[in-house]
């Protein structure tokens, strides 16, 4: 190593580089200023804006920074006539065409050419020619495009290719007609995409949301932590007046890096929803009232009460959303529990709970996120994790295009922005015994031996060629891991997949991790938002029921936190009867709806992400704590603090807390030790059946369908990656059901009967039929798995 | 796939097309997409539209907004609706010293248009402005679908051009 070591003088003063560095990362490591626009640390070297010239001995003219490498003895003047000169005379070219329009331009006050103009600069232009014009493209609900002010960076471009890996973008025409765009009308469509608000040095890309709602500085910025998927990205809030106006990504290089998803990104709209509840409201003879927090509590305890007298703590339900905080979680379930209610789950898109006594502490990724890089074999079961986890699977697409063998197995051929190894795609029904062909694979390459019920079970398994690639890529490589994806929760033979998984992940020397759905899925877990399980992981003392089993027994009264059943829960229409039939349902929501209304009895206003101070966990187990950075709108609270006034009203003991940060460490010491050892947390293997059907249900839940807050921000609900009310299938069961795109289907699973248009969707295995959950379109189905009657209107 | 690809791109096309894939290694298709895009070109009388683009970008495994650059960079690539035939009249330099000012007035005159200009007709169609076709001993000269011709006067561009369907 020693020989890579090199000294570079900068300014008068020796610097120790590596060999084959740009100059410019040497200069950015020791905080020596150089102006830039198109070098990025985490884009290839363009060199194509020149501002980082800086002098270097014996060169005869100054040269680029960002893409001159290092030599041992050189030395560089940063500051030198020779190279101020040159960056003056940059400034000069850079500024011809862009237009003079800062006061209206939303990059104002935190414009990088802004910046350098001061320092570079010329007070007079020198140009007298006409200025260029470029037409603004619609490029979708998420960017604005002011092209006139482009300065042909290229940042922007190549994110397009080398992160988001789907090239957009281009610099079409050449010379003075070069422009930034699409080139034809169309939308971008990453799930990445808002990162190239940040990148763009200019306001060439401003977020089309945040369009002339603030200027920069008036702006406070509070960091805290994104609330949509179980990686729990760092984010900056700009806020105005104690109102969220914009997010961006804070730099974690451990989770997010410097990104950010567009779902994390633009969902704050969603705070201040015309659907938002400002205050308490409980039903009286079928009419809402509007009451004070004293009169919603008073009716919470009366009621409550009163249920419990008449039918026992047995016949209530409470279920929580896993976006929910930490301390909301364990308060939720502490207040639950010091009334004896057991049925108490947070597990919302699942099924087959059969194996929960065995399941892990919490489905732990089992690997660093920032280590996903540098795995070179991955299997991943029943997983969309481009959309679900787009950080995720940032790092994923990094070790694939280093040459990880990635493979799939999947339901719906879903599209991935790099090579997949395998891709095996099956209806719901075949799934398990595709996975154990590549048990079966492994088992007889490595001549290894499985417990008798796997090995009875794979005697009926056939091995194809693809389950021995498979195999072969896990048992080859050096780092491998297998991943279980919401889909695999979902599947209603979950613990047979999972214990099939297991068995690949024992045998072929694999991490084996879960790729969870929420921000604090982990968190809810840990927490002991479970029927069977305390915080920690320590067994109940008395097993409540699972979320289904609530749904069939007729309960009288649910609680919930944070949560729409009828769209977030794996079984819509069984919610949606279940909060209809019982007497009382009480709402810890931020947001109310038409469907709330007509089956809630009280809802309590509660505060979302941005305005509650609180903890996730993400799936790595980090914990992330933040403070509330704007404050809640109306009359709704921090739901830890609702609880915690609900435990006074309850008089029960241990509920004096002072600050989030008092229910923050008694849960932390109820939790102890967060190992999950998810290669040891398997039961033993038994098939379970999967339900017989003809057509075959698929659901999949679109990236900005997949919470109440999500569900109403308006910039990504305008946006491709939502539900869109149809359904899908292939062309195959179109032509036997004698269907065409647009055809309207009867489509029933329980007793009622909905009628959606038909859209070919040649993703989907045969038999099978696609609908997108999260949606009210849906809202009146059944299982998200298993049969579904189809039928022609 | 495959079956859109030939509604949009000629046999003869992609006969062409695969000449030039010869050329290059299996993996590196992208190299022949010039010579793609003016078979392209070709097959549609002298310029490309988005779905050719969009079709040769499929047939050699290529980002469309890639293809799009290219079109969009190179003079000899019309990406707009033009005459069918392409008149380029060099005003570099040396065909200037030697009178291509007035070659050009007289095109203009005659067919009613101007540089980057197409007839109503759609039969002509005036490049912008053409740089230097290495023919600089024989000036002023002018490309007239692909063929050069030299030592221009004005009835000698009024004999090409009547010439022509």
């Amino acid at each position: 190593m020693s020989d890579d070591q090199i000294t570079i003088e900068v300014d008068g003063k020796s610097f120790p580089a590596r060999k084959g560095q740009m100059l410019i990362e040497v200069t950015d490591a020791n905080d020596i200023y150089v102006p830039r626009f198109c070098y990025h640390s985490k884009l290839t070297v363009a060199a194509n804006c020149r501002m980082c010239l800086v002098e270097v001995e014996k060169a005869p003219k100054a040269l680029p920074a960002c893409a001159t490498p290092v030599m041992d003895g050189m030395v560089v003047r940063t500051q030198s006539k020779i190279a101020v000169d040159a960056q003056k005379s940059i400034m000069e070219f850079l500024l011809i065409n862009h237009p003079l329009d800062c006061p209206i331009c939303d990059q104002g006050g935190e414009c990088e050419l802004q910046d350098l103009a001061m320092g570079y600069g010329q007070d007079v232009s020198r140009y007298n020619e006409k200025k260029r014009v470029v037409k603004d493209k619609n490029i979708g609900p998420l960017i604005q495009t002011d092209l006139t002010r482009c300065i042909h960076c290229t940042r922007c471009v190549r994110f397009g290719e080398e992160i988001a890996g789907l090239r957009e973008m281009g610099a079409t025409g050449r010379g003075e007609n070069m422009t930034i765009g699409t080139y034809i009308e169309k939308s971008v469509d990453s799930e990445m995409s808002g990162n190239i608000i940040d990148l763009c040095p200019v306001g060439a890309l401003t977020s089309k949301p945040f369009r002339y709602s603030a200027r920069t500085w008036e702006l406070i910025q509070r960091d805290t932590i994104a609330p949509h998927d179980s990686v729990g990205s760092n984010i900056h809030v700009h806020v105005k007046a104690e109102k969220v106006m914009r997010v961006v990504p804070a730099a974690n290089e451990s989770i997010n890096e410097v990104w950010l998803s567009d779902r994390d990104r633009f969902s704050y709209e969603a705070i201040y929803s015309e659907e938002r509840l400002h205050t308490p409201m409980i039903k009286q003879d079928g009419q809402w009232h509007e009451v004070d927090w004293e009169t919603a509590l008073n009716e919470v305890k009366s009621r409550l009460t009163a249920v419990i007298q008449s039918q026992g703590t047995d016949k209530i339900g409470a279920l929580a959303s896993p976006s929910s905080t930490l301390e909301e979680l364990y308060l939720f379930q502490k207040f639950v529990r010091a009334l004896n209610i057991n049925n108490i789950d947070s597990r919302l898109r699942q099924c087959d709970f059969s194996d929960q006594s065995s399941a892990p502490l919490y489905p732990s990724l089992d690997i660093d996120i920032a280590e996903l890089e540098s795995i070179d074999a991955a299997l991943l079961i029943g997983s969309n994790v481009r959309k679900e986890q787009p950080i995720i699977n940032h790092r994923l697409r990094k070790a694939a295009l280093h040459g990880a063998a990635i493979s799939m197995l999947n339901p719906i051929d879903y599209d991935f922005n790099y090579p997949v190894n395998s891709s095996l795609i099956v209806s719901p029904s075949a799934m398990l015994a595709q996975l154990a062909g590549v048990l079966k694979a492994i088992v007889s390459s490595k001549g290894e031996s499985v417990d008798d019920e796997i090995s009875a079970y794979l005697d009926s398994i056939t091995v194809t060629a693809e389950h021995e690639a498979i195999a072969k890529a896990l048992c080859d490589a050096e780092k491998p891991i297998v991943f279980l994806g919401n889909i695999a929760t979902a599947h209603p033979q979950f613990a047979s997949l999972r214990n099939i998984a297991g068995s690949i992940a024992k045998l072929s020397k694999s991490k084996f991790g879960y790729l969870s759905e929420h921000a604090n899925t982990s968190g809810a877990w840990l927490s002991g938002v479970l029927p069977h399980r305390t915080p920690g992981g320590n067994a109940a003392s008395s097993t409540g029921l699972d979320i289904n089993t609530m749904f069939e027994s007729d309960l009288a009264a649910y609680l919930l936190l944070n949560m729409e059943p009828e769209l977030d829960c794996w079984n819509s229409l069984a919610a949606q009867q279940a909060m209809q039939k019982a007497e009382l349902v009480i709402a810890m929501t931020p947001f109310q709806s038409e469907a709330m209304k007509d089956y809630a009895d009280i809802m309590l206003p509660v505060a979302v992400f941005a305005e509650t101070s609180g903890t996730y966990i993400n799936n790595v187990g980090t914990k992330q704590s933040f403070s509330g950075v704007s404050q809640p709108v109306g009359e709704a609270r921090p739901a830890w603090k609702v609880l915690r006034v609900m435990g006074n009203y309850f008089d029960m003991d241990g509920f004096a807390y002072q600050s989030s940060t008092d229910v923050l460490n008694e849960a932390e010491a109820a939790i102890g030790d967060t190992a999950a050892n998810t290669l040891n947390a398997i039961a033993s293997f038994q098939v379970i059946e999967y339900p017989t059907a003809d057509i075959e249900r698929i659901t999949d839940v679109p990236m900005n369908n997949i919470d109440s807050i999500c569900r109403r921000a308006t910039a990504l609900q305008a946006s491709s990656e939502v539900a869109d009310g149809n359904a899908h299938i292939n062309s195959n069961l179109a032509s036997q059901l004698g269907l065409v795109d647009g055809d309207n289907v009867n489509l029933q699973q329980g007793d009622e009967q909905i009628s959606l248009p038909v859209l070919i969707d040649e993703r989907l295995p045969d038999n099978s039929l696609l609908i997108h959950a999260g949606q009210t379109a849906a809202a009146s189905l059944g299982p998200s798995y298993g049969s579904i009657r189809v039928s022609k209107q | 796939m495959s079956e859109i690809k030939e509604q949009v791109l000629t046999q003869h096309t992609i006969e062409e097309i695969d000449k030039w894939l010869k050329k290059y290694p299996e993996d590196r298709k992208q190299s022949a997409v010039l010579a793609a895009l003016r078979e392209a070109q070709h097959q549609n009388h002298g310029y490309l539209t988005t779905e050719l683009m969009d079709a040769v970008a499929d047939y050699l495994d290529m980002p469309k907004i890639a293809v799009y650059e290219v079109a969009s960079f190179y003079s000899m690539l019309e990406t707009e609706p033009v005459g069918r035939h392409s008149i380029s009249v060099c005003t570099n330099i040396s065909c200037m010293l030697m009178g291509s000012d007035e070659i050009v007035a007289h095109i203009e005159k005659k067919l009613g248009i101007k540089l980057g200009e197409s007839t109503k007709d759609g039969r002509f169609h005036m490049k912008c402005e053409e740089e230097c076709l290495a023919a600089c001993c024989g000036g002023p000269m002018m490309m007239v679908d692909h063929v050069y011709y030299e030592n221009l006067t004005p009835e000698k561009v009024d004999e090409i051009l009547d010439a022509l369907d």
